[in-house]
Order: C-alpha cells, then sequence, then structure tokens
C-alpha cells in the first residue's frame, strides 16, 4: 500500500512539473531557445499574486484571473523584444540573455522582498482532502492542479492541431523562412508562442505559491525540474512532457521513500539514466537534439 | 614567446607575418614585471587588500576556464559550480585524511579531471540549451551526492583542518601565494593551450564546425578535452577557495552564483580572448567594492550589463579595445602586415571585421555573405 501511496503522490507531483513544463517545451519547440529564466518567471507570477492582486480586491484563488494576462502580455513584449533581439543573434546569445534575466530578478525579487519565504494563502481550501484510504489522503487542491495540467495540456495540443494561429506556430517551428515566405509574420508567432509559454508558467507559479513557501531562489529548482520532464518524456512532444513530468515526479518520491535527502537526487539519477540510455527522451525524435 | 616570422615573397618582401603590433619582448618584460610584484604584493600591501587581490585570482581562475568553454569551445556550462564545490570537498577530503591542504591542491585537480572524463560522455550528446541545463543537473547531482556524505559535514559543512598550526600571517601570505600561482599557472597554460595545434582547431570548430569536420578535426573529442580542462581548472578554483575559507558548506562551494559570476565576467570582458576574462574580473572587482553597501544591486547591474554587451557588442570590452587599435597583449592567432597595403586584422582569430559588418543585419532572412 506504501508503494501505492508513493506512485499517486509521484503522479499528482508530476503532473504539477508537466505543468512547468509546457512553456519551456513549447519555447524550445517554436523558437528552438531555452529560456533559463523560466522557473524565476514562475516565481515573479507568485510574487505578483502576492503583492498586486490584492490592489484589485480580489479572493487570492482568483489571483490567476489577473496575473495570467499580465504574463501573457509581458511574454509578448520581452519576446518582441530582448529575447527576439538576441535571436536575431545566435542560439548561443539567447542562452547568455535568459541566463542573466534570471540572475537579475532573482537578485531584484531579494533586493524588494527579502529572501524571506512567501506564500499564497488561499484559507481552509488547502486544507480540504479526499480520504481515500486509513493511509491514503488526496487533497483537493493537487487534484485540482492535475486537472488543470492536463487541462492545458490538452487545450495546447487541440489549439496547436486544429486552430489558424497554431498552424502558423507549427509551419514557424518547421522552417521560419518557408512561413515567412507564405505570410506569416515569424516574429508575431513568436510572441503568441512566448505569450503562451509565460501564461502557463504564471499559472504554474500560482499553483506553486499556493501549495508550498517559495523565495527569491526558488527559480533555479523549478527550471530544473521542468527540464528534467521535458528531457525525459522527449523534446518537442507536449504529451511526452507529461509523462515525464509524471516519471519524474514518481522518482522523485521513491526517491524521498529510501530518505527525504534523496528526492531530488532521485528524479536527478531517472534523467541522467534517460540521457545515458535514450538521450532523445520517450516520445522525441533523435534529429531534434 | 612571440614569434616574428617572414614569409619568404622573394628578395624583397614587404609582406611580414607576426603575433601582435606590439613587440613581444615588451610584453614579456611588462608580465615579469607585474608577476614579481603580484608576487610580492603580501609583504607591502595592507591584509585587506592582499585578501580583495585572492578574491579576485579566483574569479579570474574561474572566468578563464568559462571562457575557454563558451568562448572557444562554444559550450555554454552553467553548471561549472560542481566542479568548484568538488574541488573545494576535494581538499577537504585529503586534508581530513592527514594531507596538507596546499599539498591537496594539485590532487583536487586531479579528481576533478578524472571526475570529468565519464561525465563528458553524457553531455556531449546534447547541443546548446540542453547541454547548458544538462551540466547544471549533473553539478546539482554533485552537490546532493556530497551532502549525504556525513565525514564532509552534511548540510552543515565542515572547517578544514590542517591549517591550525600556522601563524595567522604565515597563513594569509600561503593562501594569497597558492591562489596568485594557481592563477598564473591557469591563465598562462590556457594561453599556450590557444597558440597550440588545439587552439587552431577550436577556432576553426567556431568559424565553421561542418567545414571543419570535413577536413578531418576531432570535435568531438576536442570538446571533450576542453571540458576537462576547464573542470580541472574550475577545481583548482574551488581547492583555492578551500583553502581561502575557514569553513566549507555545500550552499557556498556549489552555489550557481560562481558560474554567474564567471559568466557575466568573461561577457563584459570579451568571450573568446584572454585578455578579456582579466579584464572583466577588474570590473566586476571594482564595481563590487564600489557598491559594496548595496547588497545585492552591484550583481544586479553587472548582469544588466553583461546582457546588453550579449545582444550589442558580444565581443566585449577587449574585443572593442581589440578591433579599433588592432592592439593585443595576448595574441594567439596572427596578424599579416603587408606594407603595400592598408593594414588588414588577421582571419585566424574570430570573425573578421568584413563578417562583423554582415552580422549586423543578420537575421534568419539575410543570406549569408
Amino acid at each position: 500500500m506504501i508503494w501505492v501511496n508513493t506512485v499517486i503522490e509521484g503522479v499528482l507531483v508530476g503532473s504539477f512539473y508537466a505543468l512547468f513544463a509546457c512553456g519551456l517545451s513549447l519555447m524550445f519547440g517554436v523558437m528552438k531557445i531555452i529560456n533559463l529564466a523560466h522557473g524565476d518567471m514562475a516565481v515573479v507570477a507568485g510574487y505578483t499574486a502576492i503583492f498586486l492582486v490584492p490592489k484589485f480586491h480580489l479572493a487570492p484563488v482568483w489571483s490567476f484571473v489577473v496575473v495570467v494576462p499580465i504574463f501573457a502580455l509581458f511574454g509578448y513584449v520581452l519576446q518582441r523584444t530582448l529575447l527576439q533581439k538576441a535571436i536575431d543573434r545566435d542560439p548561443f546569445t539567447t542562452l547568455l540573455v535568459t541566463f542573466g534575466l534570471s540572475v537579475i530578478i532573482e537578485n531584484l525579487l531579494l533586493e524588494i522582498y527579502t529572501a524571506n519565504g512567501q506564500s499564497i494563502d488561499i484559507g481552509v481550501l488547502i486544507s480540504k482532502s479526499w480520504q481515500v484510504s486509513s493511509t491514503l489522503t488526496i487533497s483537493y487542491f493537487s487534484l485540482v492542479v492535475m486537472a488543470v495540467a492536463v487541462a492545458v495540456l490538452l487545450s495546447l495540443q487541440l489549439f496547436l492541431s486544429r486552430t489558424g494561429t497554431g498552424r502558423q506556430i507549427r509551419a514557424v517551428s518547421d522552417d521560419r523562412e518557408a512561413a515567412q515566405l507564405c505570410g506569416t509574420n515569424y516574429r508575431h508567432i513568436f510572441g503568441i508562442a512566448s505569450a503562451i509559454a509565460f501564461a502557463t508558467v504564471a499559472l504554474a507559479g500560482i499553483a506553486y505559491g499556493i501549495s508550498t513557501e517559495f523565495f527569491p531562489s526558488s527559480g533555479g529548482a523549478n527550471l530544473l525540474f521542468a527540464f528534467e520532464a521535458v528531457v525525459i518524456g522527449g523534446i518537442g512532444s507536449l504529451w511526452g512532457t507529461l509523462l515525464g513530468g509524471v516519471l519524474l515526479g514518481v522518482s522523485q518520491q521513491l526517491g524521498a521513500h529510501f530518505s527525504p535527502a534523496y528526492q531530488v537526487l532521485g528524479g536527478n539519477i531517472l534523467f541522467l539514466a534517460v540521457l545515458a540510455v535514450r538521450p532523445q527522451g520517450l516520445f522525441g525524435k533523435r534529429t531534434e537534439m | 614567446m612571440k614569434k616574428v616570422r617572414n614569409l619568404d615573397h622573394g628578395a624583397d618582401s614587404l609582406v611580414t607575418v607576426r603575433r601582435s603590433r606590439i613587440n613581444p619582448l615588451y610584453t614579456l618584460i611588462g608580465a615579469v614585471v607585474l608577476s614579481g610584484l603580484l608576487t610580492w604584493a603580501p609583504w607591502f600591501l595592507p591584509a585587506a587588500d592582499v585578501s580583495i587581490l585572492q578574491n579576485f585570482f579566483i574569479l579570474v581562475i574561474m572566468a578563464t576556464m568559462w571562457n575557454l568553454l563558451a568562448g572557444y569551445a562554444g559550450m555554454v556550462s552553467i553548471g561549472q559550480q560542481g566542479f568548484i564545490g568538488l574541488g573545494a570537498y576535494a581538499v577537504l577530503y585529503f586534508a581530513i585524511k592527514g594531507v596538507n591542504p596546499f599539498v591537496a591542491i594539485p590532487l583536487a585537480i586531479i579528481v576533478c579531471a578524472i571526475i570529468a572524463l565519464p561525465v563528458t560522455y553524457l553531455l556531449l550528446r546534447l547541443r546548446g540549451g540542453y547541454f547548458s541545463v544538462a551540466t547544471w543537473v549533473v553539478a546539482n547531482t554533485a552537490m546532493l551526492l556530497i551532502l549525504s556524505f556525513t565525514l564532509l559535514g552534511g548540510g552543515t559543512g565542515a572547517a578544514l583542518p590542517g591549517l591550525v598550526n600556522l601563524s595567522p600571517d604565515q597563513l594569509n601570505h600561503d593562501r594569497y601565494l597558492s591562489t596568485w600561482f594557481v592563477a598564473l599557472v591557469v591563465v598562462v597554460a590556457t594561453y599556450l593551450l590557444l597558440r597550440s595545434r588545439l587552439g587552431l582547431v577550436l577556432s576553426s570548430v567556431r568559424d565553421n564546425e561542418v567545414a571543419s569536420r570535413s577536413s578531418g578535426t576531432k570535435v568531438t573529442s576536442t570538446r571533450r578535452l576542453i571540458f576537462i580542462v576547464a573542470a580541472a581548472g574550475c577545481g583548482a578554483a574551488g581547492a583555492v577557495l578551500a583553502i581561502s575559507q575557514p569553513f566549507i558548506q555545500p550552499g557556498n562551494e556549489f552555489s550557481l552564483s560562481w558560474t554567474a559570476q564567471m559568466l557575466f565576467v568573461s561577457m563584459i570582458g570579451g568571450l573568446g580572448t584572454i585578455e578579456g576574462p582579466i579584464l572583466g574580473s577588474i570590473i566586476f572587482f571594482a564595481l563590487q567594492q564600489w557598491l559594496q553597501n548595496w547588497g545585492a544591486w552591484y550583481l544586479i547591474i553587472f548582469g544588466a550589463v553583461a546582457v546588453s554587451i550579449a545582444i550589442w557588442q558580444p565581443r566585449g570590452l577587449w574585443g572593442i579595445v581589440r578591433d579599433k587599435f588592432h592592439f593585443e597583449l595576448l595574441p594567439v592567432g596572427y596578424r599579416v602586415n603587408d606594407a603595400t597595403r592598408e593594414p588588414v586584422p588577421r582571419k585566424s582569430d574570430g570573425p573578421s571585421w568584413r563578417s562583423r559588418f554582415a552580422r549586423k543585419k543578420d537575421g534568419p532572412e539575410s543570406v549569408a555573405t
């Protein structure tokens, strides 16, 4: 029964990682860049929810109504200005620029809000849970996060496969020059992809802020887990990202089962094993490495 | 050290090929005088300045290694703090086992190089950003593994034994001198490495990997070698860092801020030049001293400058100096001086002025020139 608990716990945590990772996966898929500031964006979303949302007289549960559109806009603007400039130079520059952004954001948060932990307080909702058996309780909040993760991935998949904009995104992802020749403004499409990625990372950041205490320096670990989920699942595959997140969550819980100190190590070992045996990930194509 | 070579273009050739515009003898004399001064520094500088100089050398070692990785071999690692931590902990391990900490420095360097070899087989399969984050995962794993050894102090850290029988003055001198000599060896070794055949291979890979591969360059094994050298160098930085601190803690030695510093410093100074990281380190320390009462602002400002430089002036400050004045202190390539024509910048090292102009309009849609 302990093993079942561990696996269920892992699946719940893992779907949260997948929610984190889908923005990273989308930005890599479309723009071929890794946003090293991805984890810090989630932390910024958490701080925005705490310090900006009360000004709108909203309950903290509804903070995503404000934060997600702000982040989508922010993502579009950042992409069209700074990130596009870096992409125009070379992939190397995008890494340097996003890493620089990550360090700047982390230290700015440290200077403005100190190193103290923060969390988004949603009152009694967080403690409500479902008693499955004598040894297993699942909090409703983690179920909601899992449902949100699956819904986001599903609607992203539908958006990319069924809508006109989604088709343009896929076209730009395949060959941006050819898409440009066919009348698509690839810079605008990059902006849209980035807006979607930032909106999902805002959701993930709020979920993270509700479920646990976070610090200015929390972004790094978030990026690490999101990245591990993307690579385990396979680069460029959204469902792979979900599976990767779940596998990561389960292996972390298995590690934690042996000793709390081995939680992150369990995930890292799975990641390195996948890298050694199947570097393209479980659902990835070798050419995309 | 710096050869002046005349190409044989007939009896009265006007074309000369040489490393630098400055007479190499002057550079050599300058380097020897400066080295002598820095070796004597603890005897005439106040202790606080010596300590700043010591931290400066640690940063120079790290930045030179990061520059070798990213500026010459094109590998953007954000996991070098892993090797810094491993170097520091190797010194701690040997010191606990009874080895003199100063003797443990070279041992720690060897340990880091040995650990780096199997790691390259995992990491070099990845490209670009995936390589970057994977180096971070490796560094994180190394830290978590070190944490689980109670001998090494676990999460709380441990004091470095073996230094108590030295007087405080003696200890400070030894710390400074060991750091300075390690920095000197690292910079000189990097310089010689880049002037060798390997440096030429690296330049060719950086300029055009496909062309380089097709002319028989062993790209992967060259990258592997550079990764191991950089791991050993960062291990050296970690080892002298361990000696310069009374207490060794995983959160400090394995901190991502080391990588942030080495990255910013090399970017601002100029990637792909030997002088760049040193210049960047000087600017970094000046800024840090100037803003020392302002918390983390020096890092924020430095990061913002580094990001702007990456976008608008990717060759860094030393790159500007080199392009404007054709001036180099530690040249690794050659320049051709044809007395019948205008001076032409040499081609073997980085994009020439022609391709630099082409880069300005360089978008995905532009045609390669």
